[in-house]
């Protein structure tokens, strides 16, 4: 019983979370800050959902599944918003910036096109 | 060039997959268990043959004393900017300054910078979009998710968790 509620409490923060997922999505203005609101809902949307499901599952082999999709989420999500991050600045998305650290931009758009095959040739 | 394997490393490698095979399979008969090891014994061999079994396969190895202390420290730092982001979502005036910011990451192993780029790309609000040498772009959107990154906890403790790893 204890569990249950506990398990409801951990799904429905978990669906909350995806909820202001996409809301965030919605409103941000472009690609880069949506993957911001994206992020929140591969991290601890979730891990929260992961976590509910696994009170539910009790001490089972199916917890143990559940533990490592976690585990391979949070190893993937964020090299897949590098991924789409890289692609958008190297396909020539200007990201809307408010405050430039001087030539951010640029120098970013620089070493996404070089990746690190040029490995110590900036340092 | 064949990189050189120590009995340990491939031991560690069979023990993993052999686990995996354990907890993904859920059918503990004889036959179903002298599979697992006829296909773990399998992968390894191909693995060792295609030589993609080199340092950084294994990790594990190096990191199992010290991530135990990363990750929960991780993970309360995805949480509190979880929590910061989704405030800054929710604000009906949506008060986002996005930046992209360059600076020097301390770790300079492969793996530790691997690990550190994606260590600020899993905290919302910061997006690692390139990596050259110890160069780090991120993107950040507001711009106390950025402040201090250069000196922050996260490049000092993906700095130590490296420590000890071979090619150094």
């Amino acid at each position: 019983m204890v569990i249950d509620i506990l398990s409801w409490v951990f799904l429905a923060s978990g669906a909350f979370f995806m909820l202001v997922a996409g809301v965030g999505v919605l409103r941000m203005p472009d690609v880069f800050t949506r993957l911001h609101a994206a992020g929140i809902k591969d991290t601890l949307g979730a891990a929260l959902t992961i976590i509910g499901l696994m009170l539910q599952a009790g001490l089972t082999l199916v917890a143990v599944k559940l533990a490592l999709i976690w585990i391979f989420l949070w190893f993937t999500s964020p090299v897949a918003s590098h991924s789409v991050a890289r692609a958008a600045l190297l396909g020539g998305v200007r990201p809307i910036l408010q405050q430039t650290d001087g030539d951010g931009l640029e120098s970013a758009t620089e070493s996404a096109r070089l990746g690190d095959d040029q490995e110590g040739s900036s340092r | 060039m064949k990189t050189r394997l120590t009995l340990t490393q491939i031991l560690a490698l069979a023990v993993a997959i052999y686990a995996m095979w354990l907890v993904l399979s859920g059918h503990y008969t004889g036959l179903l268990l002298a599979l697992g090891v006829v296909s773990t014994v399998g992968v390894v061999l191909v693995t060792i043959r295609m030589d993609l079994l080199d340092h950084e396969g294994v990790p594990l190895l190096h990191l199992t004393a010290r991530v135990w202390t990363y990750i929960p420290w991780l993970i309360v730092e995805v949480v509190k900017s979880n929590l910061a982001a989704t405030r800054v979502i929710l604000d009906p005036k949506l008060p986002i300054s996005p930046t992209i910011v360059r600076f020097r990451g301390k770790p300079h192993t492969d793996l530790g910078r691997f690990i550190f780029a994606n260590s600020i790309t899993l905290t919302p609000g910061t997006i690692t979009v390139a990596v050259t040498g110890a160069d780090f772009h991120v993107h950040a959107l507001f711009w106390e998710a950025i402040d201090g990154i250069e000196e922050g906890e996260m490049n000092r403790r993906v700095r130590a968790l490296e420590k000890g790893l071979p090619n150094e």
